[in-house]
């Protein structure tokens, strides 16, 4: 399996990249799915939405170029395309949750094989509140779980989340640096295992029962 | 009639223990001279009702910090530590709501509607205490409006009959808080003449704000 730090969140972003289709309307969420953006095909031309209000989100600008009016859902720096709109939080969540929102990527505490998904609080510990994840995974078409497979060796792909749920059964795909899963009315199947990876590796490293899907390819990053 | 008044004015009608809604996400679109003068006034046992409580130098972050807020109505307090510290200490009541549903929730009380139906929370702890009502197949949760007594918000252009223009990101919450508060305080970054504003790019019309500051 892959050990090296950087290489393993390029093949998680890169094969993200490759669900994104032409005309798409896509939310990336804050850290690892960020970086998504970076690797989108040729001739693939996606919108960028951001929840503070608006579609058309551009790359991070040049220090010399920050427009204060100009930030990101993390508050950060922003620029926005050609064709970008801006409007108000009650748009940008009709867009969210009314169904105009092709997919949205995430990051995950933990994730299981119902398609449940826990990532905004760690009761006592970390309480940053929900945000917009909430309305993120319960209106996108298409959720995706980007994240490493393990919490430092901890099992995060599990039978049933113990933590607090930001959505149930709502998560689609789960891509990690070993493997693709995909949520199936069977239960979780893994479609896709990443290269110098066994499918022994990825069982010991997932408490979920795993369906090793007939066709199981390799991940192409 | 005026609305143009001096920030002091403005504030003689913010009391102890009034729910405010302010406007911004996270801090950018706040009413930054607003916010510091209710610090300065020393309003206290503040409801409030906003997306995020910014960063502790930043919009209402400083509310926090100065311990003007008793309760937050808010989608995310990560951004500013002492949030988390005074909730978990005991000192700040939180209602966490998701974000979508806070935007509802507001625009709901000022379009008169008796509350929303969302499926954001199904199956969540924000379930708790709530009606779940089942339409067309599917589960959703009632939730209710939330009315402020007062609302800051931060315009970037307005003419001096209260019509607002918002540049950019700042819109976010700014146009709902302003529909669902019964007095509606803008601070303007550019007041203009009446007329000058194109009727067409007025986003939140004047019939909704009472006070105008720079």
């Amino acid at each position: 399996m892959i050990q090296d730090k950087d290489r393993k969140r390029e093949v998680i972003v890169k094969r993200v990249a490759k669900e994104l289709k032409d005309g798409d309307l896509v939310n990336l969420g804050i850290g690892l799915p960020t970086q998504v953006v970076n690797y989108i095909p040729e001739g693939v031309d996606v919108l960028l939405h951001s929840e503070n209000g608006f579609v058309g989100l551009g790359p991070t600008p040049k220090p010399e170029d920050e427009d204060r009016k100009v930030v990101n859902a993390g508050a950060q720096p922003a620029s926005h395309v050609k064709g970008a709109a801006y409007f108000d939080s009650a748009m940008s969540f009709t867009i969210i949750r009314g169904g105009h929102l092709d997919i949205t990527v995430l990051g995950a505490l933990q994730v299981d094989q119902k398609g449940n998904l826990a990532n905004w609080m760690i009761p006592g510990k970390m309480v940053p509140g929900m945000g917009g994840a909430m309305d993120l995974v319960v209106g996108a078409k298409k959720v995706i779980v980007a994240m490493e497979h393990t919490a430092k060796g901890d099992a995060k792909i599990l039978k049933q989340c113990n933590l607090p749920l930001t959505a149930a059964g709502e998560v689609d795909m789960i891509v990690t640096e070993m493997g693709v899963m995909m949520v199936t009315p069977q239960g979780l199947m893994l479609t896709e295992i990443a290269p110098e990876t066994t499918v022994e590796e990825i069982v010991s490293m997932t408490e979920a029962e795993l369906i090793i899907a007939e066709d199981l390819k390799v991940m192409d990053v | 009639m005026n609305k143009i008044k001096t920030i002091d004015q403005a504030l003689d009608s913010i009391k102890d223990g009034m729910t405010i809604a302010v406007g911004g996400f996270l801090g950018v679109g706040s009413p930054e001279k607003l916010i510091d003068a209710v610090i300065a006034k020393g309003i206290k046992n503040i409801t409030l009702i906003c997306n995020d409580t910014a960063f502790p130098d930043k919009g209402v972050g400083k509310w926090v910090v100065n311990k003007n807020v008793s309760k937050a109505i808010i989608s995310h307090i990560g951004t500013n530590p002492e949030s988390g510290r005074q909730m978990n200490a005991g000192e700040l009541e939180v209602e966490l709501v998701p974000q979508g549903t806070l935007a509802e929730r507001v625009r709901a009380a000022g379009a008169g509607l008796g509350g929303v139906l969302t499926p954001t929370g199904i199956g969540t702890i924000v379930e708790q205490g709530k009606q779940k009502l089942n339409v067309g197949g599917k589960d959703y949760l009632l939730e209710l409006p939330l009315k402020a007594d007062v609302a800051l918000i931060k315009g970037c252009i307005v003419d001096k009959k209260g019509n607002v223009y918002y540049n950019k990101s700042t819109r976010n919450f700014n146009t709902l808080m302003a529909t669902a508060a019964d007095l509606v305080i803008v601070e303007a970054e550019k007041v203009v003449e009446v007329g000058e504003i194109d009727p067409s790019d007025v986003m939140t019309p004047s019939i909704f704000v009472d006070v105008i500051v720079e």
